[in-house]
């Protein structure tokens, strides 16, 4: 019935991580195809039908992706990702306003790029607020409004979270940036093609989206640029004036077409898809809750995309959670941070406890998962959560009725 | 990151889970770490009365390598005096189960953990004479 055998090995783990990556849809790599081979013309070469072939299926793919955000396809470039593009947006316009605004607005649940981006411009002198975010993860309205001054160049607020998927009220944002004359810039990779974007209704000025979160390749994303009214960028990659001036370099045709076939298709298929996961999300949820006491939601449950799941396990440490479910792929954390073993900054962010937040998955559902993997990953879930409490001390304090924080914890 | 096939066993098949009496004047009982660093070991002795260790259980939480390090010490005290056991060193335990280097805190966690027990163990010895 759908493409998931041709992905997934047999032998494979049930792969249940679709916020870090996804599978490329067979039908998107179908139209790559002929990009690799006999359309290898350069997309920027005028004086012969290779280029011609290769500029019309850019320029095709350009649309598919401009159309899914409500854009006019002159607005849209192709970067290598949305690091790329986060870098360039927030980057770009700081640099290029710079002599008549210093200020950034930002929020402390951001992805890595978006604020390393920030610290990077402190450091050359710019002024960023990181606004905390409410216990559900999303922002306080007003403290936007509060944080944003004349000064203020641009506020970059992600549209979806990519460890605990909760939306950002997108089009409250919009308007209170257009209110106060400041650019308002959306990192919107986890949050394209799974819900509803439009960039006139939200007033987005900048939006920054990414391939292979949307079954499309990896190493190609893009940048909405508004251009009525205009929003100007400084380029981080220069040389042959490619997409408008602001990313020089030749365009990878086949990943281009790729991005604009997955959007296409994402377009097509959002609202049934939507609530396809929304029903896998809401019996993986039932499955967990009903066979197992003390877990907790990470993140707001409504305002949040059917595909994305953020649970503390009370009492299991994550790691050796995943260590058990072996037949599961998922994460704890986010896939950049799981190396280390500090806790999620997000989840801290929202106010989690440590020692919960040291229990958390990340569980993602998305275009190939199956009501049967769902059911099978929650009886693996229940058997190795109840395993590892049976051998869990803090288990059995408080099975004892031990208040665990009553104890003088000697930290290490 | 690939663990050893050691480790992997005492994660997936841990030895000697489960609590003794802690209010028991033979056994003794060390609880180290903490919940909000993700490592909370409880490991228990129980001493015959020819002084060696009789039985000794654990209850982890923590990461696999974190329960893997206590199933093994657990192992090792068995049969032990407690001045013997006392000379089990993290480095040892590390080796046992080829910790990667980021793991290596688990390894002394367990050794405190023995150490732990030990001081409690002769703490009610020490109150009983």
């Amino acid at each position: 019935m759908n493409v998931l055998t041709q992905i997934r090995r047999n032998d494979q783990p049930i792969y249940l991580d679709y916020q870090a990556t996804t599978p490329m849809d067979p039908r998107v790599l179908e139209a790559m195809m002929p990009y690799f081979t006999h359309q290898f013309g350069n997309p920027h070469s005028r004086s012969h039908s290779y280029g011609w072939e290769a500029e019309e299926g850019v320029e095709k793919a350009r649309g598919q992706v401009a159309k899914l955000i409500g854009a006019d396809e002159k607005e849209v470039i192709f970067t290598s990702g949305a690091t790329e593009s986060n870098n360039l947006a927030i980057r770009g316009v700081a640099e290029f306003y710079k002599d008549r605004k210093n200020h950034i607005v930002t929020t402390v649940t951001e992805h890595k790029c978006v604020l390393d981006t920030c610290r990077h411009l402190e450091q050359s002198g710019f002024e960023v607020t990181y606004l905390p975010v409410q216990k559900n993860g999303l922002i306080d309205l007003e403290a936007l409004r509060a944080a944003v001054t004349d000064k203020t160049v641009v506020v970059s607020v992600m549209a979806v979270n990519n460890e605990i998927g909760v939306i950002q009220p997108l089009a409250e944002i919009g308007k209170i940036c257009r209110e106060k004359k400041a650019f308002f810039h959306t990192d919107a990779a986890q949050a394209v093609g799974k819900i509803a974007l439009d960039v006139e209704a939200m007033n987005i000025d900048l939006m920054s989206i990414s391939g292979h979160k949307i079954y499309g390749p990896k190493g190609i994303g893009a940048l909405y640029v508004r251009r009525k009214p205009r929003v100007r960028l400084v380029p981080l990659i220069v040389g042959g004036g490619q997409e408008r001036g602001f990313r020089s370099g030749t365009l990878p045709t086949p990943l281009c077409v790729g991005l604009g076939e997955a959007a296409e298709i994402a377009m097509n298929e959002m609202e049934g898809e939507g609530k396809r996961l929304a029903k896998l999300q809401a019996r993986m949820l039932k499955g967990l809750q009903d066979r197992l006491p003390e877990i907790f939601i990470n993140g707001d449950l409504e305002h949040r995309i059917p595909g994305n799941l953020n649970i503390s396990f009370a009492y299991v440490e994550g790691e050796s959670l995943m260590m058990g479910i072996k037949n599961l792929a998922v994460s704890s954390g986010s896939a950049c941070t799981s190396a280390s073993l500090e806790p999620s900054y997000v989840l801290r962010a929202l106010g989690v406890e440590e020692e919960l937040a040291h229990t958390s998955l990340r569980i993602g559902l998305g275009r190939f998962t199956t009501e049967h993997e769902v059911d099978t990953a929650v009886d693996e879930l229940v058997r190795h959560v109840k395993k590892l409490r049976e051998m869990s001390p803090l288990w059995e304090m408080a099975q004892e009725g031990i208040d665990i924080k009553s104890i003088e914890w000697a930290a290490h | 990151m690939a663990y050893s096939d050691k480790l992997i066993d005492h994660y997936e098949n841990p030895r000697n889970i489960g609590s003794l009496d802690k209010s028991s004047e033979d056994v003794g009982t060390g609880l180290v770490g903490a919940p909000a660093c993700g490592d909370v070991m409880k490991l228990q002795i129980k001493v015959g009365a020819d002084g060696l260790i009789e039985d000794a259980k654990f209850k982890t939480f923590g990461c696999g390598s974190a329960i893997a390090s206590s199933s093994l010490v657990t192992e090792w005290v068995k049969g032990k005096t407690i001045d013997e056991a006392e000379t089990i060193k993290n480095t040892d335990i590390a080796k046992h189960l080829a910790l990667p280097p980021v793991k290596i805190h688990c390894s002394v966690l367990a050794e405190d953990a023995i150490k732990a027990a030990i001081a409690d163990y002769r703490a009610k010895t020490k109150k009983a004479e």
